[in-house]
């Protein structure tokens, strides 16, 4: 077998990550926060040293960031601008710290990242994310060198000593399913789930956009472990950044000879990846809706046995894990299973990234490992609420998911426990809300939600989420009496236990957890008809 | 300018439609009944399954959008952040209503279930660009550039 040292010449970049080297974040984050103009200016500026694009850190609400890395000194710069680079420019001409901008000297010397374990996204945000060098001297492919040594049996018992759980949502231990598909003889496929189509949540594209190759190497070990030989990265069109990172990087393991045939001289180990792009629409995150989407279909969700382990694309079986997922894989085989079992709780094992969002003071992508307590997370790393506000609940999970509200806030981040209190880790995404959002409201913006993203094949999600909707609608309009209540929650359920796929079953988990926590404020509105927080307009008199 | 033969003579399988019809939206903003029948006849797809491809994906547009798509973003982040009063305020400015092109062409206004772009919310997308802690003020500022 080769090595990937071999094929890949890592001394320059190793060399460029040690020295002097400017580097700023252009993800989508730090994009829109403007980004470019800055990553414009300092390449045309002669301050002798690289300037490299990089990914992004997580830390969005201190974007665009700049790091300067100069006279052995490492320094964090935040809020850099097209209007104040020249300033930085300055400084760095004078070796000096621009103080000004300076945030810190390391990221574990920041509160945001103290409490943060970076595993999947160790290099997020410090390497050129399309320098496969840059990658290779990180450690990058010595996961897939550890796999590529072991027989695919092995690699999936690997796996399931490490307890991977899958990162999508459910929770299903990655081992299993693997070995749900590897027995199986003839054509097989892969598929990466970069579909993320759950609201508050965008771990994925920031890992897309920021470390390609370490997706694709989870990928290139799953493939190897199953036997597949064609897979799939999956990634809704709202992300043509991610697309476009992806292409550019699978197009560079084509050209260095790391996809193909007989890939690192391993015989039998053929593996061809391409992109599948998709069309704006929620359900296809679901895999057999998202299996019809790759095939051209109408994204329809299918009932299951068959499993996609069984008949998946185009009839043959097909095994789809989730970006984060793969992402993981990667990091399990290159610091040793040994190693990331140490990290989280005794059934969720290693690290989760989360999406901090809503009305929180640093909002951003953290990863953590599972176990910590939710207030730690909210408070310690994200800085909690604003000034004067309360924190009332964080909602997690997307539509799919609930609300946990303040008095549980100790609650500890664990599938088990989240999905206990009704809530759900999912992918990942955590809402924060405070004593100006409406607990109604909330449960109301999910059903409307839901009605417009239902597939619409089978009638109780299409009928019973249109039906609740408007029920919950009476309710934040001053409509409805306490009695609507009872009937919301029976008519809940019953789409929860009626409908095909994922989507209709959990659609109304949104208003049976307010429900469960809230029940004060929904009386409030159908009793007093009072809005306390001020959002629902028919309830807000003089 | 493209045309849709060049599109397809780049696909001939038929998991390519999706590929196919996300060029031709590109194209030329919108997907025609005559692009449908041309896609029908090279790629050999019933036109029945392209039109419901069509009509099932919101990416896709059976009528022709303005040259600029602004995609206001609706997820919860947004949503709890008012991005509501964004769109307001974008139908106001534009003297337009969701899903609708100002008679100049040159804007389309549509509400988006969620950009991924959380932290910065309320955001937007115009084309391919992403902006983010929208303010009125902010909105006018932005749009100053795409007249």
């Amino acid at each position: 077998m080769n090595t990937v040292k071999s094929m890949i010449d890592a001394h320059t970049a190793v060399a460029e990550l040690a020295g002097d080297r400017i580097t700023v974040g252009v993800a989508t984050c730090g994009i829109s926060a403007g980004a470019m103009p800055v990553l414009e200016t300092l390449k045309k500026t002669d301050l002798g040293m690289l300037v490299d694009p990089v990914g992004c850190a997580g830390m969005c609400y201190n974007e665009p960031i700049v790091t300067v890395k100069q006279d052995g000194v490492f320094s964090i710069y935040s809020h850099v601008t097209k209007e104040n680079v020249e300033q930085l420019i300055k400084s760095v001409r004078e070796h000096k710290i621009n103080e000004k901008m300076l945030v810190g000297h390391s990221l574990s010397e920041i509160d945001y990242y103290k409490k943060q374990r970076r595993i999947v996204m160790e290099n997020c945000g410090i390497i050129n994310p399309l320098s496969i060098e840059q990658y290779v001297a990180k450690g990058g492919f010595t996961g897939l060198e550890r796999a590529l040594s072991m027989s695919g049996a092995d690699v999936i018992k690997y796996v399931m000593d490490a307890k991977l759980r899958g990162r999508g949502g459910a929770g299903f231990s990655t081992g299993k399913k693997w070995s749900m598909i590897a027995t199986r003889a003839g054509k097989k496929y892969l598929v990466c789930n970069g579909d993320e189509g759950d609201p508050g949540a965008f771990m994925n594209r920031t890992l897309l956009e920021s470390d390609p190759f370490r997706v694709l190497e989870g990928m290139m070990i799953a493939a190897y472990a199953i036997g597949a030989d064609e897979a799939f990265v999956y990634t809704r069109a709202e992300y043509p950044l991610a697309i476009k990172t992806m292409n550019a990087a699978i197009e560079i393991l084509n050209k260095r000879g790391l996809l193909g045939n007989s890939i690192l001289g391993k015989v039998g180990f053929n593996l061809k990846i391409s992109v599948k792009k998709g069309a704006g629409a929620f359900v296809c995150g679901e895999e057999t809706a998202l299996m019809n989407s790759i095939m051209g279909n109408r994204g329809y969700p299918m009932p299951r046995p068959p499993y996609p382990a069984e008949r998946g694309l185009w009839g043959r079986p097909t095994n789809i894990n989730n970006v984060d997922t793969m992402g993981n894989v990667a990091s399990i085989f290159k610091m040793g299973a040994e190693e990331y079992v140490k990290v989280g709780t005794e059934n969720s094992k290693g690290t989760k990234t989360i999406c901090l969002v809503g009305k929180i003071r640093r909002p951003g992508v953290v990863e953590v490992p599972f176990g910590m307590p939710l207030r730690e997370i909210i408070y310690d790393i994200g800085g909690g609420v604003d000034e004067g506000r309360e924190f009332k609940a964080v909602q997690m999970g997307g539509p799919s998911g609930g609300c946990i509200p303040a008095n549980l806030i100790d609650t500890p981040l664990d599938y088990e426990t989240v999905t206990k209190l009704g809530a759900i880790i999912g992918s990942g995404g955590m809402i924060i809300l405070d004593d100006q959002d409406c607990m109604v409201e909330v449960a109301r913006y999910f059903m409307n939600f839901t009605r417009e993203e239902s597939c619409g094949k089978c009638t109780p999600c299409r009928e019973g989420n249109t039906r609740l909707l408007e029920m919950m609608e009476t309710i934040t309009h001053g409509k409805a009496g306490p009695k609507d209540l009872g009937q919301i929650m029976k008519l809940g359920m019953f789409i929860r236990d009626c409908s095909l796929c994922g989507l209709g079953q959990t659609a109304p988990n949104p208003v049976i957890s307010t429900m469960k926590y809230f029940m004060g404020e929904y009386k409030e509105h159908v009793v007093g008809k009072k809005c306390k927080a001020g959002i629902c307009k028919d309830l807000i008199r003089g | 300018m493209v045309s849709i033969g060049d599109i397809l003579s780049r696909y001939s399988d038929r998991s390519d439609l999706i590929a196919a019809l996300e060029d031709v939206q590109d194209a030329f903003g919108y997907v025609s009944e005559d692009h449908m029948r041309a896609i029908e006849q090279t790629m050999k797809i019933p036109l029945v399954d392209i039109y419901g491809v069509v009509t099932f994906y919101s990416a896709f547009k059976l009528k022709a959008s303005g040259k600029h798509l602004i995609k206001v973003c609706s997820g919860t982040a947004c949503h709890v952040k008012r991005s509501d009063l964004i769109h307001d305020y974008l139908e106001e400015k534009l003297g337009i209503k969701d899903k609708e092109t100002t008679p100049d062409g040159k804007f389309t206004l549509e509400s988006v279930n969620c950009l991924g772009a959380c932290a910065y919310a309320p955001t937007m997308m115009i084309d391919e660009e992403v902006f983010g802690q929208l303010t009125r003020e902010k909105v006018d500022k932005i749009l100053e550039d795409y007249k």
